[in-house]
């Protein structure tokens, strides 16, 4: 895919321009750069600026309910384990599995339907009964009452897949520009033929909006809206200490926060250890916009909900918190594929809490479209133009900055 | 001297308190009292009572006022206190490394 | 209660006490602030981390009247703590703040004890304004063997000797730059150790010689020619432009490396000679505390000697969203010393009474601003006299750590900024981990930076603010058990 842009001569050319040097456009940037395609990544910021280091680097599956995201978080795990497995080491992955515990008798039942659910769909899940908790988390609460255990639930370090994603897309011939704002777009009638930067215009048959929570904003610059809100969540981490917890814990009720669209403050406990020692306690979420100032409340109901899993994690020092902004859609699928509002801008956005897990599958699918070959996975569901058929001004983005 | 002189430094008070015990991996020191523990284990000519976690190397104090959380010790059984700021006491408990925790790593 | 030398009582464990102004920081500048504020008639609650007051400067032992004779200051202590007494000032040592929330007209501080051994747990603290006293601690500029067991900052070995009356070793070298390394080595030197040497980076033996010069701050002039004569007095060899390169030992210092600078502010290759010590004190100035003035949300600048402080107007005022409430005086407004310190905390103290409707002495603060101003003069004048070395790097190898923590080395740091393609400290310290671990990188923040700064093609001595303030920012203050934290909103 090359052509003459016509725009500018002094504009550099090559084949995709990728608009976000996060997980994502890191993975879309490296499958592309495999595929034979000349690709520049730019990003106003430095490489995993946003949401890709202010996550937990969390590959999972046993979240996901049956569904289109699932579809792609499968074939995201196949990614990291077959295409991507001789660089696992780079990045720290993990397989460690992930727990999901049930608090109350109602709850087991809850979690033993949504494990039959998921198995149909083809997730691996164990059921895990009271007594055998403790074979899988030593120090798990003895007032639990079950769980379920996902082996094919795994953890990476999402900074170094993103730093080492961009490394081997350099060794492909990819060029990464970070400090690089785009600015607009370059057009030759409706379409879309590259990008004006702080730094001069480049120009590509190929534009992709890989903006994560801001990518609603780049849409923006090229005509089209495509609904990314941020939904912010809170982290603490704790002191480093020897391994206590082995797996990724997590309480039943959080799937169904994940699901929701709800934007006022939802907390369910996630705890999991790191390679560095360090034990990271969720979740949140909440939609307050950017606001990066966290009130003491929220750090006090993660830490309320830790210690009911874990009760150990009363007298361990928390050493620091982040926050995050997950982009995130209101039908909480992802944005991916060629925009036909704008031909010639593609998209690669809006994967909420899960883009670190779903950013090779995505990668991988991308540059399959865009040399013209059959994708792995049916992209339909994920069409930017989908959200056209929304009520206008319904989901009008009252966050972006 | 002003009259209203904090009890602790009124006339009064010895002027020479007396030395006490402690005691450090099993063994006694001696300390003076409102020295920090990790000043009396530097007097009995302990420089280090942690390893780190990578490479297993000794520390003990470094910036001695409470900033570099490199002097962490069990005291009386409670792990990760900072010995800078710790003042010893008559009896207490110095224990290297992190006592109780240490045991699950190696449960595993 | 011995040991336990609040000014006046402690208050119960789980009270939230209410003040008009909440003083964090009780050395000078906390001190002075607490007693201006107090005297102005506002209620006053004064935290350190401390037993006692007086902060680093001022440390003494709970048997000491105050700071030992010959320490400066010293009846400017004794006056302030009779003005905390008199005044009342409800005062809570040994507590560290973790934690400060903003309400429309309220200010909430969270405190912990400093160890567990002091009894159970969460305060609450609640004020109507705000006044910032943290302090600073030393700089640290890494050198092979500086992990070694006998390594301590100068100000480590300080406060041994002035609060516990304790000699870190026998055989001593006093190494990095600037004035502090003086009171340092002669303060090792009267009780007893031998010093090695006195290793001065920048060429201050002017400085030393005519201390007044063209820095016209007549009572610091006073203070270099009495270091002066102590160094002489005791016998310590004092060499400027001389670094240490290396500190050697197995599982402590036995020996230290030394080198003179060339030009360029780099060891000189093939002139290095070895002494024995088995104590390495090392401080390259001070880097202010500034944890709880982010947290409130401060402005921050760049100053002279490349630290990032907080900014202040004229009154002490922070620069903070929400509204004026929060002043700040001391080292977190720019490293400037004691004196200047006292200067800007009676000024802090005196505007927040204005502030909270008092009456105070305009004639009084418009002298404080002058002396300030003065004192801001003669601080930035001995940061343009001390600088880092440029080249100091070069003193590097690729296994010296940078991050003692989480033991990150120089040669990862190369390989995250070389193959990784990290050109900021921020995204260094995400993906080669320095300042991830326990300290939250108090130590190695401003070495981060230069090493940063040094391996992405800038110069190693200009890290911007903006490059320092991902690596200061700490939204935990200290670090704090999560059953504190489940424990938030509980009091009230």
């Amino acid at each position: 895919m090359t052509g003459p842009t016509g725009h500018s001569p002094r504009a550099e050319t090559t084949d995709l321009v990728v608009i976000g040097a996060g997980v994502v456009g890191a993975a879309a940037a490296y499958f592309a750069a495999r595929a034979g395609l000349r690709v520049t990544v730019v990003d106003r910021g430095p490489l995993a600026g946003g949401t890709s280091s202010a996550g937990e680097g969390n590959l999972l599956v046993s979240d996901k309910e049956a569904g289109p995201e699932l579809d792609l978080a499968l074939f995201s795990q196949r990614v990291w384990r077959e295409d991507l497995a001789e660089h696992a080491g780079l990045w720290e992955f993990e397989a460690k599995g992930g727990l999901v515990v049930a608090a109350t008798p109602g709850g087991a039942d809850a979690l033993a339907k949504l494990v039959l659910e998921q198995r149909a769909q083809g997730i691996e899940a164990v059921d895990v009964p009271k007594d055998e908790l403790p074979d899988y988390e030593p120090h798990l609460s003895p007032e639990l009452v079950s769980g379920a255990f996902y082996p094919q639930d795994a953890q990476v370090q999402p900074m170094l897949v993103v730093a080492h994603l961009l490394r081997m897309a350099r060794q492909a011939g990819a060029r990464v520009r970070t400090d690089t704002e785009v600015t607009g777009f370059l057009r030759t009638g409706e379409r879309i033929t590259g990008v004006r930067t702080s730094r001069g215009p480049l120009s590509a048959p190929a534009v992709l909006n890989a903006g994560g929570t801001w990518a609603g904003v780049v849409a923006e610059l090229a005509g089209v809206r495509v609904p990314v809100l941020p939904r912010r969540g809170c982290v603490l981490v704790t002191q480093p200490l020897p391994v206590m917890v082995r797996h990724k814990v997590y309480a039943a009720e959080y799937v169904g926060d994940v699901a929701s669209s709800d934007a006022a403050l939802q907390t369910s406990p996630v705890v999991e250890g790191t390679r560095a020692g360090t034990i990271l306690i969720g979740s949140s979420r909440e939609r307050v916009g950017f606001d990066r100032e966290v009130p003491p409340p929220l750090l006090a109901a993660l830490a309320r909900n830790a210690i009911a899993l874990f009760p150990f994690l009363a007298s361990v020092q928390a050493i620091r918190s982040y926050l995050g902004f997950r982009p995130y859609c209101p039908d909480h699928l992802p944005v991916i594929g060629p925009d036909p509002r704008a031909p010639g801008l593609w998209h690669a956005c809006g994967h909420e809490g899960a883009g670190v897990g779903l950013s090779v599958g995505t990668g991988k699918l991308l540059a399959q479209a865009l040399t013209d070959r059959p994708t792995g996975l049916d992209l339909t569901p994920f069409a930017p133009e989908r959200f056209e058929q929304a009520l206008p001004g319904d989901e009008v983005n009252p966050d972006a900055p | 001297m002003p009259p209203e002189m904090p009890p602790e430094t009124a006339p009064g008070n010895p002027p020479f308190p007396q030395p006490f015990d402690l005691s450090f991996d099993g063994r006694t020191i001696h300390a003076r009292p409102g020295q920090s523990v990790g000043a009396a284990l530097v007097e009995a000519g302990v420089v280090a009572w942690r390893t780190t976690r990578g490479e297993g190397r000794p520390r003990g104090l470094f910036c001695g006022i409470g900033v570099c959380y490199d002097c962490l010790i069990t005291v009386d059984g409670r792990p990760d206190q900072r010995a800078c700021l710790v003042p010893a006491a008559d009896g207490m408990r110095l224990e290297s490394g992190r006592t109780g925790r240490d045991t699950d790593a190696r449960e595993r | 209660m011995r040991g336990n030398a609040d000014v006046t009582a402690d208050v119960a464990v789980a009270d939230v006490a209410v003040a008009d102004v909440a003083v964090v920081g009780a050395g000078p500048a906390g001190m002075a602030a607490a007693v201006e504020a107090a005297t102005a008639g506002l209620t006053v609650a004064l935290v350190d981390a401390g037993e006692r007051p007086g902060g680093q400067y001022w440390r003494h032992g709970p048997h000491d009247e105050g700071p030992l004779a010959g320490q400066h200051g010293r009846r400017t202590f004794a006056a302030l703590r009779a003005g905390l007494v008199r005044t009342g000032t409800r005062t809570f040592f040994g507590h560290q703040v973790w934690l400060i929330a903003r309400d429309a007209d309220r200010f909430t501080l969270h405190l912990r004890p400093t160890h567990d051994g002091r009894g159970p747990g969460t305060r609450t603290l609640t004020a109507r304004s705000l006044i910032l006293c943290p302090g600073a601690y030393d700089r640290q500029l890494p050198v092979p063997g500086w992990d070694l067991p006998g390594v301590m900052a100068a100000g480590g070995v300080q406060a041994l000797l002035k609060g516990s009356g304790t000699l870190a070793g026998r055989r001593a070298v006093v190494a990095g730059t600037g004035p502090f390394l003086l009171p340092v080595a002669t303060g090792l030197a009267a009780a007893g150790a031998e010093i090695v040497m006195v290793c001065e980076a920048n060429p201050l033996r002017g400085w030393l010689r005519d201390p007044g010069g063209a820095l016209r701050e007549p009572a610091k002039a006073v203070e270099g020619a009495q270091y002066a004569a102590l160094l002489a007095r005791h016998g310590i060899p004092y060499r400027t432009r001389t670094v240490v390169t290396e500190i050697r030992g197995e599982d402590r210092v036995r020996s230290v490396r030394i080198a003179p600078l060339d030009r360029d502010g780099r060891p000189r290759s093939g002139v290095r000679i070895e002494v024995d010590a088995d104590l390495v004190a090392l401080g390259w100035g001070f880097t202010p505390s500034l944890e709880l003035p982010l947290m409130v949300g401060a402005r921050t600048r760049l100053d002279t000697d490349g630290s990032l402080v907080a900014v202040v107007d004229a009154r002490q005022r922070a620069d903070v969203p929400g509204g004026p409430g929060v002043y700040l005086a001391g080292e977190a407004t720019g490293v400037g010393g004691a004196a200047l310190a006292v200067r800007e905390g009676r000024l802090s103290g005196l505007a927040a009474a204005g502030d909270l409707g008092r009456t105070i002495d305009e004639g009084r603060m418009r002298r404080l601003q002058r002396a300030i101003r003065r004192g801001r003069r003669f601080a930035a004048a001995l940061h343009t006299a001390t600088p880092v070395p440029p080249g100091w790097t070069d003193w590097l190898d690729g296994s010296t750590l940078i991050c003692r923590c989480e033991e990150v080395t120089y040669g990862d740091l190369c390989h995250a900024a070389r193959e990784l393609g990290a050109k900021d400290p921020r995204t260094l310290k995400m993906l080669a981990r320095p300042g991830m671990g326990m300290c939250q990188g108090r130590v190695c923040g401003f070495a981060t930076a230069q090493v940063a700064a040094a391996l992405t093609g800038g110069s190693p001595s200009t890290p911007s603010a903006d490059d320092l303030l991902p690596l200061a920012r700490r939204p935990l203050a200290t670090p704090v058990t999560l059953g504190e934290i489940a424990a938030l909103g509980e009091e009230s």
